[in-house]
């Protein structure tokens, strides 16, 4: 089986996270970088199903030259190859142009299965993998927490707000996960090292057939227009329970007529 | 005027409150046109109407609930060529962002996710980055796909035609490759739903157990509120994880949000930050969830949660 999964450069959540005051796009600089941590729980499925059907397991990623830092890392974890869609005229992509552009690269290296982290920690549109199945005309599956292939049949649980959906459809398919689904191993030494030796290929625009003029900042739909530091919310009031807390908390729920 | 296209969210039976929310904001863009996909258009077209709608497009079917997100994806294309609507809103939801990010790549028309307000000029207001940072943002190619985010707008009743206007509709094969063979539903008795709800009550780390959840429960019940969870209550396994409320769970904004035994982490403040009132229980006086709080009591909340319940019960009579 030919597996592909999307991993994604993201600043870290703990880091200060803040838009770049020229163009009002990330400011990838102030912030450490991270691998996206839903992008783990996807890596790992991945190898998990590699493991149990055979097949490879191929990191994807869009991003600039740093993003080569997390295709190490995913590949440290296990992975066989990466291919890394790296070049200027990407800055700045949408949702529009990002799927746009990844769909072109898994059209030409071709999968599978496509699996990806149901959503990134920086943007959180959740959308990008419903995109993809659509630019690709496979099935969808996203929200899975759990995955099961049984020869070309596929089948997950969709994680909803009552529960879950099973799922079924054919290869090729789409799919997303969500942290439930497992437990991402961490890299070993041996891991770290073996990555070393393992190919990334680079690819541009013109290598994967990306017209420049579907994707970047200049040709994104949608635009930031405006932005402000949140102001930080009014000093409420904190009291220490001393036997009455419980009481106050009431008093204060009844005032603001909660109750 | 034009339409403002919306996409209905309901089970079937009841119809979610963040359809009149989007019907509420519509009216402030153009003439609210609910896309009512399945069953039940019928007997909720006096409650589509109270809130405004112009119109209603109904598509009983194909049966929806069987295909994952692309058949509604596809309608909607269908009805954005035919009506040439200002915008287009959906629930920010993972259904609603779905469907929205596929109509994008259908139409070519630009999308804006978790949106919290849309002024006439279909400027969206945005918050990012955990709280930290309010944005504005346009689409400037095509027409906007906005999904906005539940209990971001008060719904505001006003008299509408609704009137219903039938659509007919064939889904393609390739809308139909995923689809959905069973449905379970876990027990979580009469709650409302966690992004739907005015009053969340999560528990975190803090509550230390499984069992503990119940105190949760208890004071959820109490106040007619959904429950919630922080990761590390989810990640334990004390409380499933559809409940969880962060940065890689759900997105609330409830009138009141009572957070017990949760630190703050920036992973839960993501996902709670712009509750409109904030109570906060926890031991540690410097747990960073303080900053937050319109009212939090440091103590033990084995001590202070059985208090607040009986409290309620009496002021309740």
């Amino acid at each position: 089986m030919n597996i592909v999964v999307c991993v994604k450069q993201v600043p870290d959540t703990w880091s200060e996270r803040t838009l770049r005051e020229s163009d009002s796009t990330l400011d990838r600089d102030a912030a450490d970088a991270v691998i996206n941590e839903l992008d783990e729980y996807a890596i790992e499925e991945g190898l998990r199903l590699a493991e149990a059907h055979g097949g490879e397991v191929t990191i994807l990623s869009m991003g600039p030259d740093r993003a080569t830092e997390a295709i190490r890392k995913a590949l440290s974890m296990g992975a066989d190859k990466a291919v890394h869609l790296v070049d200027d005229a990407l800055a700045g992509s949408d949702l529009l142009g990002t799927s746009a552009a990844l769909a072109a690269v898994l059209g030409q290296i071709g999968f599978d299965l496509v699996i990806l982290g149901s959503e990134s920690t920086d943007a959180r549109t959740g959308a990008l993998p419903a995109m993809l199945a659509e630019r690709l005309g496979v099935p969808q599956l996203s929200y899975a927490s759990k995955v099961e292939v049984d020869g070309s049949a596929i089948s997950i649980h969709r994680l909803a707000d009552y529960g879950y959906d099973t799922v079924e459809a054919t290869l090729p398919a789409v799919v997303s996960v969500v942290e439930k689904i497992n437990e991402p191993r961490y890299p070993t030494f041996k891991g770290i090292m073996a990555a070393k030796k393992k190919p990334v290929q680079t690819m541009s625009l013109a290598d994967a057939g990306i017209d420049p003029a579907t994707v970047g900042l200049a040709n994104a739909a949608s635009e930031v227009t405006g932005w402000a530091k949140r102001p930080p919310r009014q000093a409420g009031t904190i009291v220490t329970d001393e036997g009455d807390g419980g009481a106050k908390a009431a008093g204060f729920l009844a005032e603001r007529k909660f109750i | 005027m034009a339409e403002i296209l919306i996409l209905a969210d309901h089970d079937g039976e009841s119809v979610k409150k963040v359809t009149f929310e989007l019907i509420t904001l519509a009216r402030t863009l153009g003439e609210p046109a609910v896309v009512w996909t399945g069953p039940g258009a019928e007997s909720a077209q006096a409650r589509l109407a109270e809130y405004g709608a112009a119109k209603i497009y109904v598509c009983p079917g194909p049966d929806f609930d069987d295909y994952v997100v692309a058949p509604k994806a596809e309608l909607l294309a269908e009805l954005a060529a035919s009506a040439a609507p200002a915008a287009v809103l959906l629930p920010n939801t993972a259904e609603g962002r779905e469907v929205g990010g596929r109509l994008a790549v259908k139409t070519g028309w630009g999308i804006l996710t978790d949106v919290v307000g849309v002024d006439q000029s279909l400027s969206a207001d945005q918050v990012i980055f955990g709280g930290a940072i309010n944005v504005t943002s346009r689409v400037r190619t095509g027409t906007p796909i906005i999904a906005v985010r539940p209990n971001a707008i008060t719904p505001e009743p006003a008299e509408g035609a609704a009137v219903i206007e039938p659509v007919s509709f064939t889904p393609s094969e390739t809308a139909r490759q995923a689809r959905v063979t069973g449905k379970v539903v876990a027990e979580r008795g009469a709650r409302p739903e966690l992004t739907e709800a005015s009053i969340v009550v999560s528990g975190g780390r803090g509550v230390g157990s499984a069992d503990n959840m119940a105190l949760i429960e208890k004071l959820a019940d109490k106040l007619g509120a959904a429950v919630g969870a922080s990761r590390a209550v989810t990640d334990a396994g004390w409380y499933p994880h559809q409940f969880q409320v962060g940065q890689t769970g759900k997105t609330v904004s409830p009138q009141l949000y009572v957070a017990i035994g949760i630190s703050g982490a920036i992973q839960h403040r993501a996902g709670m930050q712009t509750s409109k009132t904030i109570m906060v229980v926890n031991k540690d006086p410097e747990a960073p969830i303080f900053e937050l709080a319109d009212f939090g009591v440091v103590g033990d909340l084995f001590n202070v949660v059985p208090q607040l319940v009986e409290e309620i019960e009496n002021r309740a009579g």
